[in-house]
């Protein structure tokens, strides 16, 4: 299972950029713009140097044939730019808020069709696993990209400890839902009937590429990214990723999800990345791979599965995916 | 009140610019995150509702304060406005679109229709805001200008209807612009809210 033969999104060979390499580069051509845009002899009052990475190290393998060579997005834009609504909508609110949580200890709620229901200690769910890495695409759904090197387990090894029975059809995953740590949970104005729910089918969620992530760039997962586990589903667009897990229940029915609740008209249950299915917001057919210039904008085309058609379209055979988006 | 009037001109002119100068830092620094086109576009879009509710207060604070300087700033502060709003569809069009996908993006998507729509109303009140317009219109000038209500409607029906999930925000500005067009119903008749039409009836 170590090394695979490469699958055809895996790209090209050679190395993944070293992140110190791609930052100066990323550097340097902030410098330009700067001085592009503002004329010269404009001092640049803000370094944006890097970050150094936070969190406990892990023991992992890195897995090639799961991994993309595609230029990895930096620890500091991972970190610092992404969506977790539990903390607020905008992009930097959860790095800047996801500190009033607290991760540690933790525990996960399992229930429903299975042998092994109970709570499980998070070490308990993760230890008797080796940790691999793997470098995925995140194609978020407001058609922005990145690509996040994760530390965690396959889903389905996790999944199968808790002995699902073949009444299983579905696994419904659930965000804690804590107010007092969580501070956009206590907005009078949101349309989010917390806790944020997710849910997959059960061969999605057997699926090879099916990841639970407990870290990324090596380290324990910043709580702005769902520390100390969430799920990583790299062929759909990034909500379905749910994060910071307390409850996974096994269940025969299709669980409705989140965002299928606030807008079914625009967010379906399968989620699955598709340029051929429009989303009545946004442009699905091209995203901007971040970070993203705004002389140089890193526009690519959206890929169906994100480009990991070959290991899940079977999943979709005989299905309407403009019918069942 | 005895304030001079050029140095609040000059003050008002200052102020306005400070959103775009802002902005403008942060590029030459580097510091939009890793997602600026899209920064920018929401910051002038944002930039651009809070002039327009800027120009909406002049003309309640001149009652308030009992003082004509604030009529005499609010051309300029409107035309902030639309400047802004153009930047902000400028950035959209350049940024976010890149210039494809043009037909569907201003056909099929609400957001853009509002937008859009409340943009095509600022037009005519940016171009008609000459003294010689001003004059030229005589009271054709005001009910004219009365556009702005319908478009700061649609600016917020713009701003709500890309809501993710909390309107927070929304409801806090929409709360604002139904204030001020409502103390102008309750000043002025609830027919001075109504554009185009000429203001002979009463
Ligand atoms: C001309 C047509 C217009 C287009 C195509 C347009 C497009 C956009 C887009 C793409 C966004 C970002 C949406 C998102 O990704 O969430 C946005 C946000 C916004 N726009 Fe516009 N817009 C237009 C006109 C206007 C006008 C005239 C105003 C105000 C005077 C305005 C005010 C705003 C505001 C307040 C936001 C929200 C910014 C935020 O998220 O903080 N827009 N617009």
């Amino acid at each position: 299972m170590l090394i695979k033969k490469r699958p055809s999104w895996a790209l090209s060979h050679s190395d993944v950029t070293p992140e110190s390499v791609y930052l100066d580069r990323r550097r340097f051509m902030g410098g330009m713009v700067a001085a592009a845009l503002a004329g010269a002899g404009v001092p640049r009052l803000v370094d944006a140097a890097a970050l150094p990475i936070q969190g406990e190290s892990l023991e992992f393998t890195a897995m090639p044939g799961f991994s993309t060579d595609e230029e990895k997005t930096p620890y500091e834009d991972v970190t610092r730019y992404n969506n977790f609504y539990e903390f607020g909508t905008g992009k930097g609110d959860p790095a800047q808020y996801a500190d009033e949580m607290s991760v540690d200890p933790w525990s996960v709620i399992v229930e429903g069709e299975c042998d092994r229901p109970g709570t499980y200690a998070l070490e308990d769910l993760v230890r008797p696993h080796d940790y691999q890495e793997r470098i995925y695409r995140l194609r978020c759904v407001e058609a922005w990209s990145m690509v996040i090197p994760w530390i965690g387990i396959p889903l389905a090894d996790m999944l199968k400890r808790f002995e699902p029975n073949s009444r299983a059809k579905y696994v419904y995953f659930e965000t804690l839902h804590d107010p007092d740590q969580m501070r956009a949970q206590r907005s009078l104005f949101s349309t989010i009937d917390w806790p944020y729910q997710e849910g997959l089918r059960m061969d999605e969620a057997m699926n090879e590429l099916s990841f639970m992530a407990v870290g990324l760039y090596g380290k324990t997962l910043p709580k702005q990214n769902g520390a100390p586990m969430r799920l990583v589903v790299p062929w759909k667009y990034g909500f379905k990723s749910i994060k910071s897990i307390v409850k996974i229940r096994f269940q025969e029915e299709r669980p409705k999800t989140t965002w299928e609740m606030i807008a079914p008209q625009e967010y379906g249950f399968y989620a699955n990345v598709n340029p051929e299915v429009d989303h009545p917001r946004w442009s699905q057919k091209r995203e901007r791979r971040l970070p993203s210039g705004l002389l140089s904008p890193n526009w690519m085309e959206t890929r169906k599965f994100n480009g990991y058609g070959e290991q899940v379209a079977h999943l979709y055979k005989g299905m309407d995916l403009t019918k069942y988006y | 009140m005895t304030i001079p009037m050029l140095p609040f001109r000059i003050l008002v002119f200052l102020l306005s610019c400070v959103p775009l100068a802002l902005l403008l830092l942060d590029i030459a620094t580097g510091s939009l995150g890793p997602d600026p086109g899209q920064t920018v576009t929401e910051t002038l879009g944002l930039s651009a509702l809070q002039l327009l509710i800027v120009t909406l207060f002049m003309t309640p604070l001149a009652r308030w304060t009992h003082w004509s300087g604030w009529i005499k700033v609010r051309r300029m502060v409107g035309l902030f406005a639309f400047f802004y709003a153009a930047l902000h569809l400028m950035a959209f069009l350049q940024f976010i679109l890149g210039w494809t996908d043009l037909w569907a993006t201003f056909t099929k998507r609400p957001y853009i229709i509002f937008g859009s729509l409340a943009f095509l109303l600022l037009i005519p009140l940016a171009a008609t805001s000459t003294k010689a317009m001003v004059r030229r219109l005589g009271r054709r000038w005001k009910p004219l200008h009365r556009l702005i209500y319908p478009a700061v409607a649609l600016v917020w029906l713009h701003f709500i209807f890309q809501a993710r999930s909390d309107i927070t925000e929304m409801v806090i500005y929409g709360l604002v612009v139904v204030f001020l067009l409502a103390i102008r119903g309750y000043w002025f008749g609830w027919h001075s809210l109504v554009p185009l039409r000429a203001a002979k009836r009463r």
